[in-house]
């Protein structure tokens, strides 16, 4: 099963080494991590996507918490929770493709943020599967580069992941 | 580990306080470990860490113990410190220094050692330029340490090696590297010195207690069990819970075993212990394993040395399982009453709790177990032949044990020697017993021996090993030499890698491949060009005579040649992916014999 685990870490040189060393070193799944700093400049907060069963994602959580630098930590899966990723995709965009992709980046919800006679790249957020239908949607052969951040996500209600 | 009941309040012991002083970074670092209390540090000197030793030489309350090999400060570190429950300490310098000691970290790491290790790193304005002797020890050594630190400001080492010591002496020990760039230590910028007293981590909060309502229920289930077994391990010995687990295995008069690490944290010779469990078990321990029905564990983290085949690990048994480490609980095997805690104080509440419930407190609950395991008992599965001409490997390790009237620390190296040890020579004390169980570091024994007879001069410290395993770090009888350690190195010298040996001829149809060890040297002579004493004996009736006299040289390292019979192989034996029930006996015990 998939798991998005969010987790509060020191904000120190190779926090986030530890973190991946840890993945491979006990052979877990990672499909996507994402790490910035927060609005406390001394904590990053990272987002992980994993998959494996109860067992194996119970170890996952142990093994992140055992870490020294890992403050707290939370399964975002285990409730309700937003997920949110962002992706930027440059396409062909010529004669009448233009007129399409501009249709689909309104039906998305896209935005479009830079353009060239032959190109144009569109920003997009949302849920992972929302990304997946865009580039599905896109007439074939136009992509011509795909960025992603992978998924970043914060659970639902009044309260918080914070120390 | 020796956590005083302060510590296991949080509370920081008293330390000196010289706050003011100016000091150096090399400074730093000595003074640091002289308010920690260190007593020795193991180390070998080098470009980066050159600050540092000049500053160690200007003072007298830390003492340097030059070894011949950055492996040898590590282990010799490591054996005091599960001698004495203290952490060890060591200092290597860059590059190959940090390298060489990485086996020693790693060993210590498997064992939940608490070990300081400071390294030397080149100059901070060339650190990622390939300068010499520059490795990435912070990298190198992550996954093999508990924590590690790269100390880019002196401003900062004070406080990083005060909570380099408080990581790794706290929660489930383990080393710890501060890596420490050259210009840090530069004997020509002083700052202040101030010693943090305490040290505050909030992403870091050992557990203490046991959770009140899980230790309820695992005094329920033991109140319930008609075939309990204690299972222990070397986190008896690390939280210092001997006294615990020997007041409760008594009040319940439970059977209790011990894996490895474990050994010696509940009194062997005493009836109720019934031996190591796992491959090299006992038939007794090994069969109550499997015929549980309530599994206490302490300590112990199910390894797959001690488990066999999970599939078949304790089939009938609800489990209980006290440790420090929440990712050990449930790791391997799933349990039903976890308890995370420090293993003394969770064996102190089960105690009282215990007290408070326990219905007829002097009867004998569980009679009819002890008489299943008496069975058990009466294969007597590590029989050996005693009439053999040739000195046979378990009859030293016996005769050792008379001659040491139980009273020893022995080390050991990795092997058949490691083996035969552990199941013939009963340690009564905690932290006498001291080998490389989890890595299985062969070259362990004679460094660690070094580390214990320091921690413990006057008393009797021997080195059980064999003949590949001590040529890994003989370099140190030079060291050995040098600082006046009459340690005993008791080499059971078979000409064969033993273990090796015995998994070729009972798995490899007896293809000795590249087990045999040619071209020995001769170890009396290799002795004495390091200016100790060599023995050789072959004989059975000349062994006793022989120990005697060697251990009855107080102040010389003997190095003791014990020509062993070659082919002799370590039982009962659990071939790896086996269960507990499918022990191999000694051929000259009869299979009929066994349930």
């Amino acid at each position: 099963m998939r798991h998005i685990i969010a987790v509060l870490l020191e904000n120190e040189a190779g926090a986030l080494s530890r973190v991946a060393g840890l993945f491979s070193a006990r052979g877990y799944n990672i499909e996507s991590l994402t790490v910035a700093p927060t609005d406390d400049p001394t904590l990053s907060r990272m987002t992980l996507v994993t998959t494996g069963n109860d067992d194996v994602v119970e170890q996952i959580k142990k093994q992140l918490n055992k870490l020294i630098d890992t403050v707290k930590l939370l399964d975002l899966s285990e409730g309700p929770h937003i997920e949110r990723e962002m992706m930027m995709i440059k396409v062909r965009a010529e004669r009448h493709d233009r007129e399409e992709l501009k249709r689909l980046t309104e039906i998305f919800r896209a935005k479009i943020i830079d353009v060239t006679d032959t190109s144009y790249v569109i920003e997009l957020t949302g849920a992972s599967k929302k990304l997946d239908a865009f580039i599905d949607a896109v007439p074939e052969g136009l992509i011509v580069e795909v960025v992603r951040s992978g998924p970043t996500g914060i659970s639902r209600g009044d309260k918080g992941l914070t120390i | 580990m020796a956590l005083s009941e302060a510590q296991l309040d949080g509370a920081e012991p008293e330390r000196p306080e010289r706050s003011g002083v100016e000091l150096s970074g090399a400074e730093i670092v000595i003074q640091a470990l002289a308010d920690e209390g260190v007593e020795f540090v193991f180390g070998y000197p080098g470009g980066a860490v050159l600050h540092i030793y000049d500053a160690l030489f200007r003072q007298e309350s830390v003492k340097h113990i030059l070894v011949r090999h950055e492996q040898g400060a590590s282990h010799a570190a490591d054996g005091y410190a599960r001698a004495t429950g203290k952490c060890g300490v060591c200092l290597v310098t860059s590059g190959p220094g940090a390298t060489n000691a990485v086996t020693g970290i790693a060993t210590a790491y498997m064992d939940s050692i608490p070990m300081v290790i400071l390294t030397g790193q080149v100059p901070t304005p060339v650190i990622g330029s390939d300068a010499f002797q520059e490795v990435d020890t912070v990298g190198i050594t992550r996954p093999c340490v508990k924590h590690n630190f790269l100390v880019k400001d002196v401003r900062d080492l004070a406080v990083t090696i005060r909570k380099a010591f408080y990581i790794a002496m706290s929660g489930r020990p383990g080393p710890v590297v501060v890596d420490i760039p050259k210009d840090v230590t530069d004997p020509n910028i002083k700052i202040p010195y101030d010693y943090p007293r305490d040290v505050k981590m909030r992403s870091y909060n050992p557990v203490l207690k046991g959770h009140p309502g899980q230790i309820r229920k695992a005094v329920d289930l033991i109140l319930q069990a008609k075939r309990p077994v204690f299972y222990t391990g070397g986190g008896v010995v690390l939280g210092e819970a001997s006294a615990q687990l020997t007041d409760f295995v008594r009040m319940t008069g439970f059977p209790v075993t011990s894996t490895l690490m474990g050994l010696g944290a509940y009194p062997m010779t005493d009836p109720q212990f019934i031996g190591m469990l796992g491959m090299h078990g006992t038939y007794e321990a090994n069969m109550a394993m499997h015929e549980t029905d309530v599994l206490i564990a302490i300590g112990a983290r199910f390894d797959d040395r001690v488990t066999g085949k999970i599939e078949h690990f304790c089939p009938h048994a609800k489990i209980i399982h006290v440790d420090v480490d929440p990712s050990s609980i449930s790791k391997n095997v799933k349990v039903h009453v976890p308890i995370v805690g420090q293993v003394a104080n969770v064996l102190s509440d089960m105690i009282k709790l215990y007290r408070e419930l326990a219905p007829r407190p002097d009867e004998h609950p569980v009679a009819d177990w002890w008489s299943k395991i008496a069975e058990w008992r009466a294969v007597d599965c590590m029989r050996y032949d005693r009439n053999s001409t040739a000195i046979k490997p378990q009859f030293a390790v016996e005769t050792l044990y008379k001659v040491t009237g139980g009273d020893l620390y022995l080390t050991s190296d990795v092997g058949q020697h490691q083996m035969f040890a552990a199941q013939f020579y009963p340690f009564d004390k905690p932290r006498r017993w001291i080998n490389s169980g989890g890595l299985g570091t062969m070259g362990f024994g004679l460094p660690a021996a070094m580390g214990v007879q320091l921690a413990f001069p006057d008393a009797q410290v021997a080195c059980i090993s064999g003949e590949a395993s001590i040529l890994m770090c003989i370099q140190e009888l030079a060291t050995c030499l040098q600082y006046g350690l009459p340690v005993k190195v008791i080499l059971l010298n078979n000409g064969y890698m033993g273990m090796v040996r015995q998994w070729q001829e009972f798995f490899y149809e007896s293809r000795y491949s590249n087990s045999y060890v040619d071209a020995l040297p001769d170890f009396v002579k290799l002795a004495e060009s390091f200016g100790h004493v060599g023995m050789r004996v072959d004989q059975p009736a000349d062994l006793e005579a022989a120990m005697t006299e060697a251990f009855a040289m107080k102040n010389r390292l003997v190095f003791m040649d014990v020509i062993v019979d070659p082919t002799e192989n370590v039982y009962p034996m659990i071939a790896a992916g086996k269960g507990h029930h499918e022990m191999h006996l000694a051929p000259s015990l009869s299979d009929r014999e066994l349930a």
